[in-house]
This record gives C-alpha cells, sequence and structure tokens, in this order.
C-alpha cells in the first residue's frame, strides 16, 4: 500500500498535499472500494468549501462513496479527465487520479502518513 | 479487484434474437384483408426498423434457452443474505389467479369487490397483529417505497405539531443503503451511528447525536449483521426522550414472527417486506409489497385509501368494507391500491401458516442460520460472533490465502451449484459474505452448503486460481462487472438518429 510521506490524511481516506492544495481519495480507500465505474464531483471552480463538505461521489462495482474534503478554501480546478476515466482514481490515486484543487484557507483535522498508516493497519 | 477476466470464450454461447434472424422468415403469415388496403402517410413510416425475422418455433426455443441460464428458489438454495429467498409455495399463484380476482377492477362500485377488499382488510388485521401496530397502509410498491413513506409520515407528524425543526435522521452505519436514501428523498440529512464491538448500535454516538433537530432514527432489527440489538428498548428511549421518532425497518422480519412485535421494541412506524417474510416472487420475478404500520398516533397521516368497514353489519348481514382517507393523510403514494396480486399471495401465506406456523417459520429461518454459523465459524472469520437471527455475515478472505477475496469465493460456489451470499455488504465486515438459508431449507441442503464452502475455503490455500477463474461450469464465465457498469446501452442496434432524441 502507498502511503505518499509528503501528503496529509483524513479518517475518511482522503489525501490533501499541504504545499498545492490537490486532494483525492486514498490508495487504501480505492482498494477497499475495488474497480471504480463512476466519479461525479460536486463542486465547481470558485466555489469556497470547508473541511468535511462533500466534494465528491463514487461508485464502485462494491459500493458507493462519498469524499469529502480534508481541507477548506477556495476551489481553483476540479480534475475534468475523472468523468470519462474513473478508473484513473484506481491507477494513480495519488497523480492523475486527484479530484479538486483548493487554495487553502482552513486546516483539517489531518494525520501525517506515519500515523494513517498505522490506522490503515487497524482496520485491517 | 476483477484482475481475472474470462477464461477463453464462454462455452455455451446462445446467439441474441437478431443473430438469429433470417431474412423473410416469419412466424405467423396474416390472411389477405378483406377491405382495400389504405396508403400510410410518408411521413408516418419508417424506413428501417430492423426486428429480427424468425418463426414462432425459433423464437420459443430461444428464449426457453435462455430461461435455462437461470438460477432460482425453484433450482436450488439461494442464501442471498438480506433478501430473504425463501420457496414461494405455488398455492400463492393459484390463489392470485383466481378469477374474481384477475377480473376485477379497482374502479368498480365497492358492493362488486368486497371480495377483494375484504381480503384488504385481513391483511392489513394481521399485519397489525404481527407488528402490534395500531394500522396499516397497504399501499407502498416495495420496501424502498415503504420506508420513503414512513418517513413522510414522521415528517408530517412533527410539522403537524408544529415542530418544523427537525431534519436529521440517524442511521446505523449497519443499515440498507435504502433507509439514508428514503431519508435523503425526504430532504432530510442523515447522522450516521456507528455500531459497537458486539455489532449493537452504539449508544454514545447516538445520544451525542440526539437533540432537538432529530426526526428520528430508522433501524433494522435484526441488523444487517443478522443480530438482534441488545440495547433496542435503550435506544427508542433516547430517541424518544429527544422526541424523535423510531423507525422499523421490516426487511428482517422473518426472525421474529409470533416472537417479538416491533411496537413492543419501540417503533412507531414500520414497513414490511410481503415479497421477503410473505413469500411473493421477487429478485426480478415480480412486484414487491411494502405495507407500513404505524402506532395510533400517526395513523391520521397514513397514505390514502386504507380499507376499513364503512357500514356495520347486522344479524343479517355482513358489514359493508369500503376505502376510506385518513384524516391528515400524506396523500396517495401508488395508484388505485397497492400491488394487488402480491396482497393475495401474502394472504395465501399468512392463512396457510396461521399464528403457531409463523413463529415456526421464524424459529426454523434463526435455527437454520445459527447451524450454518455453527458448522463454519472455525472456517472463516465472523467478525461480531455471538448467536445470530436469521442470517449472519463472514469475511471472505484468509490471513494466509492473500489473493483470495469474497467475490472468489461467490463465484466458486456456482461451481457447486449454489447461489452465493450476498457479498460486500453490509460495509462495515472486510469482504463480507451474508448468509441467510431461510426457513425453507432442510439439513441435507444446509450440510450440502456448508461442505462446499468449507472445500472451497481448503482450494483458497491448496488451489487459488480455481477460485480466480471460478465459475467454470456455469453457462457463462465470470461477468466483467466493470463493463457491465461502464456501458450502458445494450441494443443489438441504434436508430439512425438515437442522441438526437
Amino acid at each position: 500500500m502507498n502511503i505518499p510521506s509528503d501528503l496529509k490524511y483524513t479518517k475518511s481516506d482522503e489525501w490533501v498535499n499541504p504545499s498545492d492544495g490537490k486532494m483525492g481519495l486514498t490508495d487504501y480507500a480505492q482498494g477497499q472500494l475495488s474497480d471504480i465505474v463512476f466519479v461525479e464531483v460536486l463542486v465547481s471552480v470558485d466555489d469556497t468549501i470547508s473541511a468535511g463538505d462533500a466534494i465528491a461521489s463514487v461508485e464502485s462495482v462494491k459500493a458507493a462513496a462519498e469524499i469529502y474534503a480534508p481541507v477548506g478554501g477556495k476551489v481553483i480546478a476540479v480534475n475534468e479527465d475523472l468523468a470519462d476515466a474513473p478508473e484513473t482514481m484506481n491507477s494513480d490515486p495519488f497523480g492523475a487520479g486527484w479530484l479538486v484543487q483548493v487554495e487553502i484557507s482552513e486546516e483539517g483535522d489531518l494525520m501525517d502518513a506515519a500515523a494513517y498508516e498505522k490506522y490503515c493497519e487497524e482496520r485491517e | 479487484m476483477t484482475d481475472f477476466k474470462l477464461q477463453g470464450q464462454p462455452k455455451v454461447v446462445e446467439p441474441t434474437i437478431y443473430e438469429l434472424s433470417t431474412p423473410g422468415r416469419t412466424g405467423v403469415t396474416f390472411p389477405d384483408p378483406d377491405v382495400p388496403r389504405a396508403q400510410l402517410p410518408d411521413s408516418m413510416l419508417r424506413g428501417r426498423l430492423p426486428l429480427p425475422e424468425l418463426s414462432e418455433a425459433d423464437v420459443i426455443r430461444h428464449f426457453v434457452k435462455l430461461s435455462t441460464f437461470n438460477y432460482s428458489v425453484d433450482s436450488g438454495f439461494y442464501p442471498l443474505g438480506s433478501c430473504t429467498m425463501k420457496y414461494n409455495p405455488k398455492i400463492n399463484e393459484d390463489a392470485a389467479r383466481l378469477p374474481g380476482f384477475t377480473r376485477l377492477h379497482p374502479l368498480q362500485p365497492i358492493e362488486t369487490t368486497q371480495g377483494a377488499l375484504v381480503l384488504m382488510y385481513q391483511l392489513q388485521e394481521w399485519l397489525k397483529e404481527i407488528s402490534g401496530f395500531d394500522a396499516v397502509s397497504l399501499q407502498p410498491a416495495a420496501g424502498a417505497h415503504g420506508e420513503l413513506t414512513g418517513v413522510l409520515i414522521m415528517r408530517a407528524y412533527h410539522i403537524h405539531r408544529g415542530d418544523d425543526k427537525r431534519t436529521k435522521m440517524l442511521i446505523p452505519d449497519s443499515a440498507h443503503g435504502t433507509n439514508p436514501a428514503s431519508s435523503a428523498m425526504s430532504g432530510l440529512q442523515v447522522v450516521q451511528i456507528p455500531s459497537d464491538e458486539r455489532g449493537n448500535v452504539g449508544l454514545d454516538a447516538l445520544r451525542a447525536a440526539c437533540d432537538e433537530t432529530t426526526i428520528g432514527m430508522m433501524l433494522t432489527n435484526p441488523n444487517t449483521l443478522g443480530l438482534f440489538d441488545e440495547h433496542v428498548e435503550e435506544i427508542s428511549k433516547i430517541v424518544h426522550e429527544a422526541g424523535g421518532l423510531m423507525y422499523g425497518d421490516g426487511a428482517n422480519l422473518n426472525a421474529l414472527m409470533g416472537i417479538a412485535k416491533m411496537r413492543d421494541l419501540g417503533f412507531d412506524v414500520m414497513h414490511f417486506n410481503l415479497h421477503k417474510t410473505f413469500s411473493t416472487p421477487h429478485g426480478g420475478g415480480g412486484p414487491g409489497s411494502g405495507p407500513v404500520g404505524v402506532t395510533a398516533e400517526l395513523a391520521d397521516f397514513l397514505p390514502a385509501p386504507i380499507v376499513d368497514i364503512v357500514e356495520e353489519g347486522n344479524e343479517d348481514l355482513p358489514p359493508l368494507f369500503g376505502l376510506v382517507s385518513p384524516a391528515k393523510t400524506i396523500g396517495r403514494v401508488k395508484s388505485f391500491h397497492g400491488h394487488f396480486g402480491v396482497l393475495v399471495r401474502a394472504f395465501t401465506y399468512i392463512a396457510m401458516h396461521g399464528a403457531d406456523g409463523l413463529r415456526k417459520v421464524s424459529e426454523y429461518a434463526v435455527l437454520n442460520a445459527n447451524y450454518l454459523l455453527a458448522r463454519l465459524r472455525d472456517a472463516y472469520t465472523v467478525p461480531y460472533d455471538r448467536t445470530c437471527m436469521h442470517e449472519f455475515v463472514a469475511e471472505g478472505r484468509f490471513a494466509d490465502a492473500p489473493g483470495i477475496h469474497a467475490l472468489d469465493i461467490a463465484k466458486r460456489l456456482m461451481d457447486y451449484g449454489f447461489h452465493p451470499p450476498t457479498n460486500y455488504f453490509p460495509l462495515i465486515v472486510h469482504e463480507a459474505l451474508m448468509i441467510e438459508p431461510t426457513e425453507t431449507e432442510n439439513k441435507d441442503t444446509l450440510d450440502a452448503f456448508v461442505e462446499a464452502m468449507l472445500k472451497i475455503a481448503d482450494e483458497a490455500r491448496s488451489a487459488p486460481d480455481l477460485l480466480h477463474a471460478a465459475p467454470q461450469k456455469t453457462p457463462f464465465g465470470r461477468l466483467d462487472e466493470v463493463k457491465a457498469a461502464k456501458e450502458l446501452i445494450l441494443c443489438c442496434w441504434l436508430p439512425e438518429d438515437y442522441g438526437n432524441q
């Protein structure tokens, strides 16, 4: 399981990059969901979101899940490519599978990589 | 993970009906018309309508062949957890086909439909007796529709007494997805309540979530882990003290009939799944039916109409049954009187069993599930392992067989001739396999299923490829679930202007 050390994580399995404000779903979560077949991003550029707001809804062959913002701020970009290629969230969750990018103005309740790894192990 | 796609070509391929078409072949020959042929306006003619051309025998053989690919509760064991796939006695079908029922029209004068109305009235009475509630509406068309109806009743009740601040519905993390969906459709906000380590509703989280904005709680009991919530009375008390109402999801009523009444457990409103508990076809085999029962306090809000005695009888005349509208009804939720044919089947089932028989149904459903649990718990991890009700949830994974998932076990069971259990639900169990045998099955069938499950647990270690490649003995191999979810257009051909419409 991949857990990049430069990212921060939530208990609901989202990641955020503190340096550029990009956020998405973790490798652990995409593994639990298995093949993702549908993604709907629920926010648009220029929206202001708070930490904990639902930013996307995803569906896999197993389950449907909401994805929540790890931090708050103004949305500066959304990943338009996911609509046609939701499987990117499986194949490259921390790269091309990013969901939304914000100008961070509100910190959420976040874990570092070591704490998140422990949190994932506890749930196995 | 579906790394393992179809292994080669399917062994049996029945072409589509379009592929079987031969130009000029016909099923029916029409006689020459005895009136002059009319010329249809060109604007009303379609140039291209590629309907298949086949003889009657071609069509019959095609569809009969397709039907043999089906698996049904009439062909074998169907332990699809949460769905209560019990055997549907054939007498139900006889009753539903009685001409006195099939030739009725719902707009006939009530004096001419007394038999149907008495049946509905009696079914309402029986459901009241089974649940302990004071009033029942038979209108909702299915379980989730019953939920929506029940939630709308809860909302109407609060608003009617001038309390419009209640917007939050509490729902345990083990709930069916329909519960949050019904709440969201009613304009409510869902608050998820985590389960505790015994699979009960977490009481501390529940207390913390309850306030003056709580409309109520939706609780399935026994829950989707197949466990009876040990604190159900305490839960009701906490929710009621906050001014909320308790919604009982009747999905798992098959464990309780004649043993516990939902009203006595503290619920204010519930829906019944006639298609699960009372043996009417479902799972693609027929429409459902989700009657709603409520306490006297909520009875005025039931959807209209319900069946009642409109003129008392006397020594010489039976009472006259008719349709009435409750005083503050939320309105109609279904055309006419719900799925009447399903009501006849459920009525027949209840009449056949009687009170003692229904209690036995629940006792055997619980006994069968506990027998399977006892025989499988050493081979499969059962995370909330205590005496279960009508079903239980095991993990479909093994520490020493890391590549094996619940899906592989489910598919391999098909090779052994069984319908797989529900998998990947409830979400709080890793690689969930949810097993509900129902009361239908005898010990021989249960033992055969156990043998298959134990064999599969061995194969997971000794021959994992057998699981990954399963099923091999079914007409078709493993289907591509990703493709099925993403490519939604199933037609063999599309009209030329498709997409412009």
